[in-house]
């Protein structure tokens, strides 16, 4: 774990707290955990289905790097996706609504936990293929410079990703035509059930993406002000035309892989070693001690996202779901939507 | 129309197809292994770098995932790409991204992201090029739904399919026979963009309906022939498009003929002739005077040596005895 900590965080100095700022993150990650724990109660008590992986602890990678995001800026993420879909601003009624299937989900209720989209905040998926998402960035950020457009397509992907081909076809095409991507590997040690030392031979995943020709770097990803400045840093020199980017980002689940999963890998003391590096409440005291927030501000702050979480489950219950007689519908597109793009 | 013919080849109006769409949508690109400095792996792109350039005539690293991928995400991110892979058989290495992205992403969003992409590859045996770039895997990728599966078989349709594929919303995935490149003929000077929904009877008759696509469609006229020989009136149906299939044009025929041969070079087992057959059990038994007849690969990876290639391929004489055994089927 030193390793992970190592070099990446310390209290920003260069630029005056904002506290403004620093409490949108903390909310930001407060309501991806109540999201998180809510799902987790809703799937025990078979109220929603499908498989669900949720990422309790690794909030601070979707808030910080979603807070170095334009709304012109495409995000394309993985099947443990809730957290950037809340974090890159998709409502939260629409996203409860899809856990439930309903048709006022984000996907229509047609994708569920692994398949949330929203055009309306170039948030392209959801993608239960690993690595199967880094080809799509590299598609969208060639359609950018291929039309001049000045913007960056961010990619999600775990390091379990970083073992398939690719992983590699797609960094090696970002680098070679300098494409503005934001790769963000979010190492969490584990892929699934199989921990990192298992799976890569060469386990420095920044190094490797290095040798491809990409600037690469660590990050502390449970801490969310040295995320937020990493992608920062690198979006301005994406932007810039500095080519593409990729962040390791040092991270790790509190929760098993999924809701089907025992856990049976990790040793408890190893999660309960992380959980002492609990993002959320590494910002708390960090703006404690800035006098950012107090006792009761953050009990307030709590309560309210709880409540937001719960209407949403209310409302997501009470919502329709799609007419079985809309089955075949989108499996082609439908007259008149063609040219319609993000 | 314009009466003025030119000579051309299947090659020269894929080029001739390729460079309209470019000089009218800037929109379109063309992506893949070896289009650029080498002109395409068949020539089909030769001289267009030259005139468009390395950013739309892109040369890729032999990465097809990669560059199917990134092929899929231009076109959600709104450019109309041309994607060409090599051979069939290497377009196993990107059916992920064809299959799990490309055919799903419209479904699996509620209907929020299309995907106008456009993938041409070459396709079949016949040119003793042995078990791994002899596949016609056009019917496997029928079997999808939410791709567009067209098989140009002539001069006309090599020229227009693109052209109108390239208009479609969604994925459109052609396929090439590779014995056809350097078919010649001629086409109208002014020919242009055709449909793509609808098969079409390339030659009339009477007594049974041959039905075929893409390479075989040669082989099947010249059994037509011999059976005319014979004093049997064959009809000779092109699919052209794959998925979705136009029952209208083959169901009437057979209903015309009152029997089918079905020509398909890809494995018989759960097949695109399986399909098609079928679909004339569902909707034509009754018409029939004859069980379907199939002629397809035979089961075995494509053999190198010449005649243990043909022996399994579809051939003139084995669909004609095909077509004979349905005029008296108490023989066979």
């Amino acid at each position: 774990m030193n390793e992970h900590s190592a070099g990446t965080s310390s209290p920003d100095q260069a630029t005056a707290p904002d506290t403004e700022h620093r409490r949108e993150l903390l909310r930001t990650m407060v309501l991806i955990r109540r999201f998180e724990e809510t799902c987790a109660e809703l799937y025990s008590a078979a109220r929603i289905r499908g498989f669900v992986h949720l990422c309790v602890g690794e909030e601070a990678v979707a808030a910080g790097v979603m807070a170095a995001l334009g709304p012109d800026d495409a995000v394309l993420s993985t099947y443990r996706e809730h957290g950037h879909a809340l974090a890159r601003g998709l409502t939260l009624n629409s996203l409860m609504a899809e856990m439930f299937g309903k048709q006022t989900g984000c996907s229509g209720g047609r994708g569920g936990s692994m398949h949330l989209f929203d055009k309306s905040h170039r948030f392209v998926g959801g993608n239960a293929i690993v690595a199967a998402g880094l080809p799509l960035a590299v598609g969208l950020a060639l359609a950018d410079k291929l039309q001049n457009r000045d913007r960056v397509t961010v990619c999600f992907f775990g390091e379990g990703a970083a073992a398939e081909g690719e992983f590699h076809e797609a960094l090696n095409l970002a680098a070679l035509w300098r494409l503005p991507v934001l790769f963000c590997c979010e190492n969490n040690l584990y892929a699934m059930g199989t921990s990192i030392a298992k799976e890569h031979a060469a386990s420095d995943l920044a190094l490797r993406a290095e040798s491809y020709g990409l600037s690469a770097w660590p990050v502390d990803g449970m801490d969310v002000l040295a995320v937020e400045r990493s992608a920062v840093r690198a979006v301005e020199a994406i932007r810039g035309g500095g080519g593409p980017h990729f962040l390791e980002l040092r991270t790790f689940r509190f929760r098993a892989h999924s809701m089907y999963d025992p856990d049976r890998y990790r040793e408890k003391v190893e999660i309960e070693q992380w959980k002492e590096r609990d993002p959320i409440d590494a910002l708390v005291k960090t703006m404690k001690a800035a006098g950012q927030i107090d006792d009761a501000g953050l009990a307030a702050m709590r309560s309210e996202v709880a409540d937001a979480v719960a209407a949403a489950v209310d409302t997501a219950e009470q919502a329709p779901f799609e007419p079985v007689e809309n089955l075949t519908r989108f499996v082609t597109s439908e007259a008149g939507t063609g040219e319609d793009r993000p | 129309m314009n009466d003025t013919l030119v000579e051309t080849t299947y090659r020269e109006a894929l080029r001739a197809a390729i460079r309209q769409a470019m000089l009218e949508d800037e929109r379109v690109y063309l992506m893949g292994e070896d289009v650029g400095d080498y002109g395409g792996c068949f020539a089909v792109s030769l001289g267009l770098l030259e005139e468009f350039g390395p950013e739309r005539i892109r040369d890729t690293p032999l990465s097809e995932s990669a560059f199917v991928g990134a092929g899929i995400g231009s076109a959600i991110g709104g450019m109309r790409p041309i994607v060409e892979i090599m051979t069939v058989n290497f377009s196993l290495l990107a059916l992920d991204q064809i299959m799990n992205t490309a055919a799903s992403l419209l479904h699996m969003s509620g209907g929020q992201f299309n995907v106008p992409l456009v993938i041409r590859m070459t396709t079949g045996g016949g040119r003793q090029l042995a078990a791994q770039h002899s596949h016609s895997l056009e019917g496997w990728y029928a079997h999808i739904p939410g791709l567009r599966i067209l098989a140009p078989a002539t001069l006309e349709d090599a020229r227009g399919m693109l052209l109108t594929a390239l208009k479609d919303p969604d994925p459109v995935l052609i396929f090439e026979h590779g014995s056809l490149y350097n078919m010649k003929g001629v086409l109208a000077a002014d020919a242009g963009a055709v449909d793509i929904d609808r098969a079409v009877v390339r030659r009339e008759g009477t007594d049974v309906t041959l039905i075929t696509y893409g390479g075989t469609l040669g082989t099947t006229l010249e059994a037509a022939d011999l059976l005319a020989a014979d004093g049997i009136s064959a009809e000779v149906i092109d699919l052209r498009t794959l998925r979705p299939l136009d029952d209208e044009t083959f169901i009437g025929s057979v209903r015309r003929t009152h029997r089918a041969v079905v020509v398909d070079e890809g494995w018989r087992s759960g097949s695109l002739s399986a399909e098609i057959s079928a679909r004339i059990m569902e909707q034509a038994l009754y018409d029939l005077d004859a069980p379907v007849e199939r002629v397809c690969s035979a089961e075995v990876p494509l053999p190198y040596p010449k005649h243990l290639e043909d022996a399994a391929l579809p051939q003139s004489a084995t669909i004609a005895e095909a077509a004979r055994r349905t005029m008296s089927p108490e023989q066979g």
